[in-house]
């Protein structure tokens, strides 16, 4: 086990590494933003573009960018949005925002989500069975800034409960901070909640029909009992994995949702970077948002093996 | 049982032999012919769609909304490309409705904290225009206060006020040739569109506020007379006059007032902007879904969107349907290192973030082959790996059976045996998985506009996310430049959602109801 698990993670570590180069090289190879005349850091940026490499072949200005970022964990400095500041420095700044507005959402979302699927299983095509499967249908299928509209419009216009936009300040744990965000964290939570209650009401199902249960209830054990040691035990080798991969998701959070309420997090630098073609921004936020791609699918694999030893994810059939 | 039996035999034996005849003497056997039709597989998946309700009316809705969009920017009297300066964010309006005043399609626009001045003005624009603005007063707030140790009284009111009205007059300078333009229309037509000219300096020297035809105190609230009327003010100074009108005059004017106002070269004149409107387009400002903040036609310009997105996602879908098919063939046929080669290249384009796909492509290749080529490309980039994914299963299920094996002895052709004996067998799954794609890439289509990672709109006139993201900025001043696009989007990806569904139930009865 522990053999596959260093193995899977060799091979992330080597796509990372092949689409961290692929990004690299389109991105230098895109025209650079011109410096603004008269610009009284022409010269500064002039000079830091020639020790970059801009001039040399691609493969040596991998190598400085490699050779920075090994030795003094160097991603290079903001040229348009926030001229000479430490991109690493800007995007740390930018992570706790994204993070906990998430985090808020997956910690009341997943058991919420859990529990109607279980519940929808349970009572499997009676009307609670239909009106959850119909809902969670419903809400997998609408994008997301469709409900953000529908919250800013109830919540924070009609019925003013919540401010229209997230607070600005970093004291993420006041009272205050957390009521502007709420917003949010509702809208993030529809797609959570669906995607669990799908799952969970799949995988239960499934077990619910098979033999084993029927084994454990022929030996004496009430429904509950079969349920909740035989059946849930079971259903909880998909879900779990998707636990952990939902957490290593929170990291990336949604560049959407945080447009529209203005969270000020690692989405908004990535779109701002974007469009004002900030590229050193724009090279972090893609390995930034690869790597949390990559790792969540490596730990979703990696669990479901320590979970249920007879799978082996992507290993040979 | 002993006894049964030959009880039983004693019967059979009893029966007389000349009742026995043969069943076929002189005549050849042979198969009956069937009796029922044969149905093939689409006709079974077909009957099996038909009775999963919830899809066929998934699937009635769709086509409305593909008939809406076929249809609105066709029946919409307005273009895309019709862009009003002043008509901005207005709410959905219909004149032949509005006049009915049944509270639906009257450009309602709600105010709050109106006070008994802002009505009068409101009153002031209903007498010299004759369109009346205010609708309905929906509360009334009475509030005291404390001032110079009075107490004072202060009632606001919550009111709804038709905006296309509301606008009343505006100051435009016209050229000499178009100023007599107006007139010759104002004349075939009998709509008023030029009002008199009032000057600053008898309106307390107010000069950015069109809709003063009144006389006013210095904070431009009207002095009525004592029967409550308003005291015109109109200018009747004939030698800052700037050009000759005969035209329409309004009631009450005994031909001395002016119409227009010198200036250098051309004149200015207090429009009616309603009326103005009519003669600039030729028809009412019947926005039925009311206008976005580019002053475009919704209605018209959800219609547009939805074009773009269905095609584009059918377009999209056709193709990574046709590379992942063939890729995940080619894989699942071959094994072995082809497999793995093949495999690790789809690993590696999977992990690319699409927002990263995308923003590239733009980046790259927007210049060369269009916005909306590049955007094909980053879609066909990363799309097809879930097709292929697919195939490849489908091969590796049924490429080690009999039948395979057969016809590989008899000599078929691996490029025969991939696509003629082992692809059908995976149809049904492929099918669904392409109704299923459509969806998304519509999904992620509006949700790159909305970003503005990709910006479609010289391209297409519009998109849904464009639609929303402009309606988002005025969400609380103007929710239905949102609303409708939100209902439009939302009821779409439902249906299709429902509608391929349905259509994976029908073509797999042994997966109904689970979801992968």
């Amino acid at each position: 086990m522990i053999k596959y698990a260093i193995q899977r993670t060799l091979y992330m570590i080597l796509v990372f590494s092949i689409i961290t180069f692929m990004c690299f090289i389109l991105i230098r190879m895109l025209p650079l933003p011109p410096v603004p005349p008269g610009d009284i850091h022409a010269e500064v940026i002039a000079m830091r573009r020639e020790a970059l490499g801009y001039n040399k072949p691609y493969l040596e200005q991998f190598w400085i960018f490699l050779r920075g970022l090994f030795t003094r964990f160097d991603w290079g400095l903001s040229e348009q949005l926030y001229t000479g500041r430490p991109v690493l420095e800007l995007f740390l700044e930018k992570l706790p925002a994204t993070m906990i507005v998430n985090l808020y959402s997956i910690l009341w979302t997943i058991p919420v989500g859990i529990a109607l699927g279980i519940w929808a299983a349970l009572k499997k095509n009676t009307w609670v069975d239909y009106t959850i499967s119909t809902l969670t249908m419903v809400v997998i299928s609408v994008p997301s800034f469709v409900y953000a509209f529908l919250i800013q419009y109830i919540f924070c216009f009609k019925l003013r409960i919540f401010p229209f936009v997230m607070d600005g300040g970093s004291d993420y744990f006041s009272w205050h901070m957390f009521k502007s965000m709420v917003p949010a964290i509702l809208a993030l939570s529809f797609g959570v909640i669906a995607g669990f209650c799908r799952t969970t009401r799949a995988e239960l199902t499934e077990v619910l029909t098979s033999e084993f249960m029927l084994l454990a209830r022929t030996k004496g054990l009430t429904k509950t009992q079969a349920t909740v040691r035989h059946a849930l035990r079971n259903c909880f080798v998909v879900i779990v994995p998707g636990i952990f991969g939902e957490f290593i998701g929170i990291l990336g959070g949604s560049l959407i949702i945080e447009r529209i309420f203005s969270i000020p997090g690692v989405g908004g630098l990535t779109l701002n970077a974007i469009n004002s073609l900030d590229y050193n921004i724009f090279i972090l936020s893609t390995c930034f948002y690869t790597a949390i791609g990559l790792a969540a699918g490596l730990v979703v694999d990696i669990s479901y093996g320590f979970i249920d030893p007879r799978i082996r994810m992507g290993s040979k059939k | 049982m002993d006894n049964k039996k030959t009880s039983l035999d004693a019967g059979y034996e009893r029966i007389p032999a000349e009742k026995f005849r043969f069943v076929q003497e002189n005549e050849e056997l042979r198969d009956k012919e069937l009796q029922t039709k044969s149905r093939s597989f689409f006709a079974d998946a077909m009957i099996r769609f038909g009775k999963n309700k919830s899809s066929v009316i998934a699937t009635w809705i769709l086509a409305a909304l593909m008939l809406f969009a076929i249809i609105a920017p066709i029946v919409s009297p307005f273009d895309i490309r019709h862009n009003d300066p002043i008509y901005i964010n207005y709410p959905p309006y219909y004149r032949a409705i509005a006049d009915l005043n049944i509270g639906i399609l009257d450009g309602a626009h709600s105010m709050s904290g109106q006070t008994d001045n802002s009505l009068t003005a409101l009153r002031g624009i209903a007498v010299e225009t004759g369109f009346d603005p205010l609708l309905k007063i929906t509360g009334t707030h009475v509030s005291e206060s404390i001032n110079k140790g009075q107490v004072v009284q202060r009632t606001t009111y919550d009111v709804e006020v038709n905006a296309y009205y509301q606008k009343g007059i505006i100051y435009r300078t016209f050229s000499y040739d178009e100023f007599r333009k107006v007139q010759e229309w104002q004349n075939e037509t009998g709509i008023q569109v030029i009002y008199p000219y009032v000057e600053s300096k008898d309106i307390s020297g107010i000069s950015d506020n069109a809709n003063l035809w009144y006389q006013v105190n210095n904070k431009g609230v009207a002095v009525l007379d004592d029967d409550g009327n308003f005291i015109p003010a109109y200018s009747k100074n004939q030698e800052k006059a700037g050009a000759e009108y005969n035209s329409l005059r309004i009631p009450g004017d005994d031909g001395s007032y002016i119409y227009s106002y010198a200036m250098s070269g051309s004149v200015q004149c207090r429009v009616a902007y309603y009326n103005y409107y009519r003669y600039l387009n030729g028809m009412e400002p019947n926005y039925i879904m009311g206008t976005n903040a580019l002053g475009q036609d919704i209605f018209c310009g959800i219609g547009v969107g939805a074009r773009f997105s269905i095609l584009f996602a059918i377009l999209v879908s056709a193709i990574n349907l046709t590379i992942g098919a063939i890729y995940g063939s080619i894989q699942g046929y071959y094994g072995g290192w082809v497999d793995m080669t093949l495999d690790r290249i789809s690993d590696i384009l999977s992990g690319v973030p699409f927002v990263v796909v995308t923003t590239l492509f733009q980046l790259h290749l927007a210049k060369k082959v269009g916005v909306v080529g590049s955007f094909l490309f980053a879609f066909v980039l990363t799309g097809w790996i879930g097709m292929a994914a697919l195939t490849r299963r489908q091969f590796y299920r049924f490429k080690g059976q009999e039948f395979i094996l057969a016809a590989r002895t008899l000599g078929a052709s691996d490029r025969r045996l991939m696509f003629k004996h082992i692809f059908p067998n995976g149809i049904g799954s492929i099918i669904t998985s392409c109704a299923l794609t459509i969806p998304g890439v519509i999904g992620s289509e509006t949700s790159m506009t909305y970003l503005g990672i990709v910006n479609l709109s010289s391209f297409a006139g519009t998109t849904i996310g464009t639609l929303l993201s402009q309606g988002n900025s005025v969400v609380t001043s103007a929710p239905h430049a949102i609303l409708y696009p939100s209902i439009f989007l939302g009821l779409l990806m439902i249906c299709f959602n429902l509608f391929g569904n349905g259509l994976r139930d029908a073509f797999n009865p042994t997966t109904r109801g689970v979801d992968d």
